[in-house]
């Protein structure tokens, strides 16, 4: 009878659990769920023992079988192995199904074979596209040593490489290909540089003759000299259209809607890649914050296999519920502030901001005077020595890394002193160096943009300085080319020269600054942020360089390994933990944000900034967005009259409102919705209360009718012959509520 | 490949196939793990069901489960006699109920029978205390451990009855933003 009951009985033979409770249709539910204890005992039969045993009464025995006859017919409904039934059952479940199908015709068994190959067959591809995925094996390896937060840094990783393939493909396809093949398939270029103005002097600085070795490394390093007049940089493409045998090729419309095609295609991506994240962030509840229940039933990372790994996930959660009792006591404290020690907290507060602000603006002025000056170096053409040269060249990547390297470290500092909790001291830091980052290529390129519009005369002739800048495309696009190249030699090179050494030091050094400095961690939100930043200028770059994201796809293919090294060799799994769930939706976020600043200098660039007269696609327009107004002029006029009422400022406007009104209208039913959840989960609290006020009653109701025959009800448990029973339900389960079975006439409905 | 084996029939292949989120050659890949246990013991043929089972202390020196604190409980919950000897089938089960692609209910049960130690379908403040104390050996100390005790079961029972249901459980867990990606077995 104890294999028969839905609670598990220890080896005493006790049962702790209430008869009547098993027969409420709540447990009722769970009982399929459950695997019989006994080997090879039939689910119907099990139940059917039990009620035997218990005295059953004809109604029960009723409801029992309608029970089981809906659980089969759910059963039957779901797949096999959905279902929390050990091995046995489920092939049993699954045979019987098919000995009950004999007798069905042989149209339905075909169509229930097809299906089930069917699945197989889907099942075994995807297995097989997922064998594809690129560092498979390499990713299994570090989730096993490191746990799945750090794992989400790599697979964020190759979703970047993956999306820098594509956008180079797409750049590929649309632009550079056509101009290959045009000597292949017998086309003509047309480029028409009539009118001989001073805007359409082009003074390359492309060298000719011999020229020393150095020179050749310079330029690689540089995106100047042979590299200047390549493939790689927007000036080359001085193509107009193409006109092949049997078609017009408009490459200067093509150049521009690839440019608006990748931006687009990196966005679609982002946002279909965040949805799943972003849906599990919104299920959180907020005034129920889930972190206890989170990290005991959900916080040990199963897939650790290493016992290092172990120890520290180990440490990393007793750090975490400190963190978190912490935070109670904190957030006490903060509670029972007074008035006076909260205006001084908010004053302190203020200062350090304008503190912050004030070092933020020092950098933003440093990168500014560190562009105009290295710009006006290059400018002169006078050449010192090599490595001077490429000082300067290089001046604005030094300044922004520098200040990307110091600023974190002083934010990290300045956030001790304005008590907050700790939970929201990391995410405000963590913000604070997302802002500097992007922030300082914005200012990059804003230096950039007043040099190339600063004019001698007031307002310049050809809408850009032509004398300094007669291919300023090209020169932006070289900047950012030598961003790409400096931060991946940094990366490269503070793997080799910090952490490596660092590691020899701490493992062989006896001094207590070894100790006190410690084995490198790898600090995710910092490695993000430093991929976010190189794809935010390949974001920009590759208007003004078509094959800067065949160099990112390179430079990210790279870094995965050298972080993969230094991880294994030189680094600790940090303390502070960081979620892997959450971490993606940050991960996304961020990059979210640098495509969104990414867009605004293309924007600039596109539709402001006249584009250059010497050089590239758009010649003989004013601004690069003029190719799509000139090739929409030669559509059909009602084709025409449709694409300009669409981008008139009456639908911006009414389309605007509809949005509006739209985001009004969620924003309302997510309260609704929240304000329901609140009443049913009060309603619950009460039903419960219910449930066991109503079995206390039944309970004192039926004890004074209780009969002495116990014993065979509890077989092994000679202490509870006495019909002694509790009428409370504790949490201790050796006073459970035993309910000696009733008299047979008392068909006492419950 | 696989068409040779010995190890299993076609039918059987079939079967686990139906019944788990492994392939074939997953399968057979397990076999060969759960043989490694105990290769005195376990039969390279399978064809015709031999009843063999495996003791716990030999299952949970595998890799997988070495580091895992709650070895022990899982491979008692997912043993038919509950005691850790494992069959086969059981090993198949446990590990396809455990993999990624299993979904978050079937992995939301098992989690809730594993952190039921006292195995009465409740998850009271014993069963709490002995999780946390697996969790972290014993360094927090036995106040800090009912505090957070008594915080988790505040957060989680939802009928008030401070224990936690297994209605609660699922409550709480599809609000639980890490139990998906942590609580899955990569074999």
């Amino acid at each position: 009878m104890e294999d028969n009951s839905v609670f598990f009985t220890d080896r005493s033979g006790r049962i702790t659990s209430n008869p009547l409770l098993d027969q409420l249709p709540s447990y009722q539910s769970l009982l399929y769920r459950r695997k019989s204890s006994g080997a090879g005992t039939k689910r119907r039969g099990s139940s059917r023992g039990r009620l035997s045993s218990s005295g059953s009464v004809k109604w029960t025995i009723n409801t029992m079988r309608r029970i089981e006859e809906k659980q089969t017919s759910q059963i039957g409904q779901r797949a096999i192995r959905e279902l929390a039934l050990n091995m046995a059952q489920k092939r049993r479940n699954k045979d019987q199904p098919l000995n009950k199908n004999q007798d069905l015709s042989s149209w339905r068994q075909w169509r229930q074979n097809t299906r089930r190959n069917l699945k197989r067959l889907r099942d075994d591809a995807e297995v097989f596209l997922s064998s594809m995925k690129l560092w498979k094996r390499d990713i299994h390896q570090i989730e096993g040593m490191f746990g799945t937060g750090i794992l989400s840094y790599f697979s964020f990783l190759r979703f970047l490489v993956a999306l820098n393939l594509f956008i180079f493909l797409l750049m590929f396809s649309f632009v550079i290909l056509p101009i290959i093949i045009v000597p292949h398939t017998k086309g003509n270029i047309t480029y028409d540089q009539h009118d001989e103005t001073d805007c359409r002097v082009y003074q390359s600085s492309a060298r000719r003759g011999l020229v020393n070795f150095h020179t050749h490394l310079g330029d690689l390093l540089s995106g100047g000299g042979f590299l200047e007049q390549t493939y790689l940089f927007y000036g080359f493409y001085k193509v107009d259209k193409i006109h092949f045998p049997k078609a017009t090729y408009n490459l200067a419309l093509a150049y521009l809607l690839a440019t608006i095609a990748y931006l687009l295609l990196s966005l679609i991506w982002i946002v279909k890649r965040s949805a799943t994240g972003f849906k599990r962030n919104l299920v959180q509840d907020e005034d129920r914050f889930q972190s206890f229940c989170n990290k005991i039933f959900a916080g040990w990372d199963f897939c650790i296999t290493d016992q290092n790994t172990a120890r520290l996930k180990r440490k990393s959660l007793f750090y975490e519920l400190k963190t978190d009792l912490e935070e109670e006591k904190i957030k006490r404290k903060i509670a029972d502030r007074t008035r006076k020690e909260k205006c001084r907290i908010y004053l302190i507060r203020v200062i350090l901001n304008i503190f912050v602000i004030a070092i933020l603006a020092a950098c933003f002025y440093s990168i500014y005077i560190a562009t105009t000056v290295s710009q006006e170096k290059q400018m002169n053409n006078v050449k010192v020595n090599f490595i001077e040269d490429l000082i300067v060249e290089y001046l604005p990547s030094i300044v922004i890394t520098l200040a990307n390297f110091i600023t974190p470290l002083l934010f990290s500092v300045i956030i001790n002193f304005e008590d907050y909790s700790p939970a929201f001291e990391i995410r405000f830091t963590l913000m604070r160096c997302v802002f500097m980052r992007l922030t300082s290529i914005g200012v990059l390129l804003f230096s950039l943009w007043s040099q190339i519009t600063k004019c001698e005369e007031d307002s310049c002739v050809c809408g850009y300085n032509h004398k300094l800048y007669s291919c300023w495309e090209t020169r932006v696009g070289q900047e950012m080319y030598k961003l790409t190249i400096f931060d991946f030699i940094i990366i490269f090179a503070v793997t080799i020269f910090v952490e490596f050494p660092r590691k020899l030091i701490v493992k062989y050094g006896q001094c207590g600054l070894a100790k006190w400095w410690g084995q490198q961690q790898f600090s995710i939100p910092q490695n993000v942020l430093e991929i976010v930043y190189g794809q935010t200028i390949c974001w920009i770059g590759t208007f003004f360089c078509p094959m800067l994201p065949a160099i990112c796809t390179i430079k990210y293919f790279l870094i995965f390994y050298i972080k993969k090294v230094s991880l294994i060799r030189n680094c600790r799994p940090s303390t502070r933990p960081f979620r892997a769930s959450s971490s993606n939706f940050f991960f996304l976020g961020v990059l979210l944000i640098g495509l969104a600043l990414a867009c605004l200098p293309i924007t600039v660039s596109i539709a402001q900034i006249n584009c250059s007269q010497a050089c590239g696609p758009f010649v003989n327009y004013n601004t690069s967005w003029q190719a799509l107004p000139a090739a929409l002029s030669h559509l059909p006029d009602g084709a025409q009259r449709f694409l300009y009422a669409l981008s008139s400022e009456a639908f911006a406007v009414s389309f605007f409102v509809v949005t509006c009104l739209a985001m009004f209208y969620v924003i309302a039913l997510a309260g609704a919705h929240k304000r329901v959840i609140n009443q049913l989960r009060e309603q619950l609290v009460v039903e419960g209360k219910d449930k066991r006020f109503l079995i206390q009653k039944l309970c004192q109701a039926q004890g004074p009718r209780s009969t002495s025959s116990v014993s065979g009800f509890h077989p092994g448990s000679p202490s509870r012959l006495s019909p002694s029973y509790h009428t409370s339900f504790s949490s201790n389960y050796n006073d459970a509520v035993f309910l000696t079975h009733p008299p047979p006439n008392s068909a006492t409905p419950v | 490949m696989g068409n040779k084996q010995t190890t299993f029939t076609k039918e059987q292949l079939e079967a686990y196939q139906d019944c788990t989120y492994f392939t074939r050659k997953e399968i057979l890949r397990l076999h060969g793990r759960y043989r490694e246990l105990a290769p005195h013991l376990v039969p390279l043929d399978y064809t015709n069901n031999p009843d063999i089972r495996v003791p716990p202390s030999l299952i949970v020196t595998m890799p997988e489960l070495k580091e895992n604190p709650f070895r022990d409980r899982i491979v008692e919950t997912f043993s038919e006699d509950g005691q850790g000897n494992m069959s086969f089938n059981d090993f198949v089960d446990m590990f396809s109920a455990l993999c990624e692609t299993s979904p978050r209910e079937l992995k939301t049960i098992y989690a809730f029978k594993i952190y039921d130690f006292n195995r009465d379908s409740f998850i009271c403040k014993e069963d709490l205390q002995k999780t946390l104390n697996k969790l972290t050996k014993g360094e927090l100390t036995p106040e800090e451990v009912a505090l957070v005790c008594d915080k988790a079961i505040e957060e989680a029972d939802l009928d008030a009855d401070s224990k936690l249901s297994f209605a609660d459980f699922e409550n709480m867990i599809s609000k639980a933003p890490d139990f998906l990606s942590n609580f899955h077995i990569r074999i």
